[in-house]
């Protein structure tokens, strides 16, 4: 590992903390940023995702080797972590940390566009379903019970069988489309509620049409619960990803994601674990980090504790 | 007499309720008229349809469960507004008619600040550009007579407390001077010091808007200090009508003279009311049982048989100019038997 990865890694972290102390600065005015940090992990989990996130985006820098390189086949073969190759390397002599780098983008991306996606359709049906009721609400919710009852993973392997070599693009629709149906029963019930309340009724008044006050009234209202839980549906998004790969049929190898980094270091656990130990905790941290977020946003978020 | 501005005849809003509960006939066959620049109040116990009537006429009524029967006719400056089609009802609510309502922390949105929500029917209506709306806005806020309205402008609703709230409604619903506005018991929620700021600032911003107002409330005391006209309701129809000053005079139907009676007055000792304010007995009726004949007759001191088969019609009083007084009571045809009070 050379002069320059350390720099950038050491520049990754300098920028992550950069992040949380700018956000700490700017939350300290708000009783909502206030609430966000009295979460004693909210800090930490803050940190994780902005060093994960800077270190995705500025793969290039960070990395020390191209991630699929196999510099010596025989004798860089499950190298133990060393200076040069600070979390080892694989079994075809590949570095893991360039590796895990590079893997960041495929995992962090997978998750947080699978997840919009997600939210997009799911925020779509039941705003809805809940707000034009009639027909349309049943059919809808009748769906999301359909779909709520096939198991996810029989529909990513169907997918899988009709595509042979699923493209990245392909794998993040399939999760997403497939991820929706819990986020659009919790905007139903929300709007289901909301649209009872006087503001909306107020708003019919005035002669609003039904979608601006969709859009305007109802799901701005629904906003809190909804990134409170996409943050922690990114967490499961990444698990689920991990796992496709793993199975090997997630993203194709050689492109480095984090669950096909653990499924390639499996048969080695016992001589060499750092090839599947490194990218698992990655992802346990990861995961850690959106959850402590999300339980710190739930909390900062919940407009029934807002005090003047 | 000019022309009515709003001309409501034979409303008739009926609820159908689930579980074999049958058809809530909340408003059955109500009919006034509210004139350029006068206020109509409405009077009534809760559960008499007064919201329901204010609901119909701009057709805010959830259907289902609820219908305005196809006899009605509710007709704004000669259009009905029971036949429009939603884009033209659009282009009047809010516009033309505009509504305020009862408890003002909630008829606001949460999460846009009081300039947003203000500005809206200015957005939707005459489609002014962001930075006009908000200077609109603002001058609503003055109008309204908020302080400060430059810095109240970007503030949320519960930032404000529940005159202030109440205040923001109205600026709200007048910010495209409406030529008709319903108040749906504009004061109910907030504390009487503030009711009295509240109805006072309804009554100057009248005046300059030269708006007509449909004042809805449970409050005589209310009505007296702001109507020109009153209707009072019971049991989803109108039980008597006259000017306020002649109302307050000459009370007719019983129902009336009950809800007069249960004002608490500043002026009457405790000990003539013998420590206990009057009280009409019973309650009202639930809207899918109406009594048959006189539907006050139940709770009527001077009810006799005749009342409890026969539904009256709206007499005329006779009293000043035909029509200015009418009155749902039998008593109108045999006076004699009023002075058998109970």
């Amino acid at each position: 590992m050379n002069v320059r990865a350390w720099l950038a890694l050491l520049g990754a972290i300098a920028v992550a903390l950069a992040a949380v102390g700018e956000a700490r600065r700017l939350a300290a005015r708000g009783s909502r940023g206030r609430r966000f940090f009295r979460h004693a992990t909210a800090s930490g989990g803050l940190f994780v995702l902005a060093f994960f996130t800077t270190v995705a985006v500025a793969a290039p820098l960070v990395a020390p080797y191209p991630p699929s390189s196999m510099p010596e086949i025989v004798a860089l073969r499950d190298a133990p972590p060393s200076l040069a190759h600070p979390l080892g390397t694989d079994l075809y002599s590949r570095d893991v940390w360039s590796r895990l780098v590079y893997g960041a983008r495929v995992s962090l991306g997978i998750g947080a566009l699978a997840m919009l996606v997600a939210l997009t359709v799911g925020a779509a049906a039941g705003a809805v379903a809940g707000y034009a009721r009639r027909w349309v609400d049943p059919v809808l919710m009748r769906l999301v019970d359909v779909g709520l009852s096939i198991p996810r993973i029989f529909v990513l392997l169907m997918a899988v069988a009709l595509w042979e070599r699923l493209p990245v693009s392909a794998l993040v629709l399939v999760i997403g489309l497939t991820g929706w149906f819990g986020t659009s029963r919790l905007v139903r019930a929300e709007v289901l509620s909301l649209r009872e309340r006087e503001f909306v009724a107020a708003a019919r008044a005035l002669g609003a049409r039904p979608a601006r006050i969709i859009l305007r009234h109802v799901l701005p209202n629904v906003a809190a619960p909804l990134i409170v839980s996409a943050a922690l549906g990114i967490g499961s998004v990444m698990l689920l990803e991990a796992s496709l790969s793993f199975l090997g049929i997630g993203v194709p190898s050689p492109v480095p994601s984090w669950g096909n980094m653990i499924a390639d270091g499996k048969d080695q656990l016992a001589t060499a674990p750092w090839t599947s130990l490194f990218p698992g905790l990655a992802i346990a941290v990861v995961v850690m980090a959106l959850t402590a977020v999300g339980d710190a946003l739930r909390d900062a978020l919940d407009p029934g504790r807002e005090t003047a | 007499m000019t022309e009515p501005l709003l001309r409501v005849r034979d409303l008739k809003t009926y609820f159908v309720t689930e579980r074999g509960g049958g058809t809530a006939r909340a408003v059955d066959g109500v009919s006034f008229d509210v004139h350029p620049g006068e206020t109509l109040g409405i009077v009534g116990e809760s559960g008499c349809g007064k919201t329901v009537t204010s609901l119909s006429i701009l057709r805010l009524i959830p259907e289902p469960p609820g219908h305005i029967l196809s006899g009605s006719l509710i007709e704004f400056e000669g259009r009905n507004l029971l036949t429009l089609r939603p884009p033209e009802l659009r282009a009047i609510r809010g516009n033309e008619v505009a509504m305020i309502f009862q408890e003002p922390m909630t008829s606001l949105n949460p999460v846009f600040t009081v300039g947003d929500q203000i500005a809206e029917a200015a957005i939707v209506h005459q489609r002014l550009p962001r930075k006009r709306a908000r200077a609109r806005a603002i001058e609503m806020l003055r109008l309204v007579g908020i302080p400060d309205p430059e810095e109240r402008v970007d503030h949320y609703p519960h930032q404000l407390s529940g005159g202030m709230s109440q205040r923001v409604m109205i600026a709200m619903a007048l910010v495209c001077h409406p030529k008709l506005l319903i108040a749906d018991e504009p004061t109910t929620a907030l504390d009487v010091t503030i009711q009295a700021q509240i109805l006072e600032l309804l009554d100057r911003l009248q005046a300059e808007l030269g708006m007509a107002v449909l004042l809805i409330t449970h409050d005589l005391g209310i009505v007296a200090g702001t109507s020109d006209r009153v209707v009072v309701m019971y049991a989803g129809q109108v039980v008597e009508t006259a000017a306020t000053p002649e109302l307050f005079a000459h009370p007719l139907h019983p129902y009336t003279e009950g809800l007069m009676a249960a004002v608490p007055r500043i002026d009457t000792r405790v000990s003539q009311v013998r420590g206990r304010l009057h009280t009409i007995p019973g309650q009202v009726p639930a809207a899918s049982a109406w009594p048959a004949g006189c539907r006050f007759h139940p709770r009527c001191p001077y009810a006799w048989d005749r009342c409890t088969v026969e539904e009256p019609p709206l007499l005329d009083a006779g009293r000043g100019e035909p029509g200015s007084h009418a009155v749902r009571c039998w008593l109108l045809t045999e006076p004699r038997r009023r002075t058998r009070q109970a």
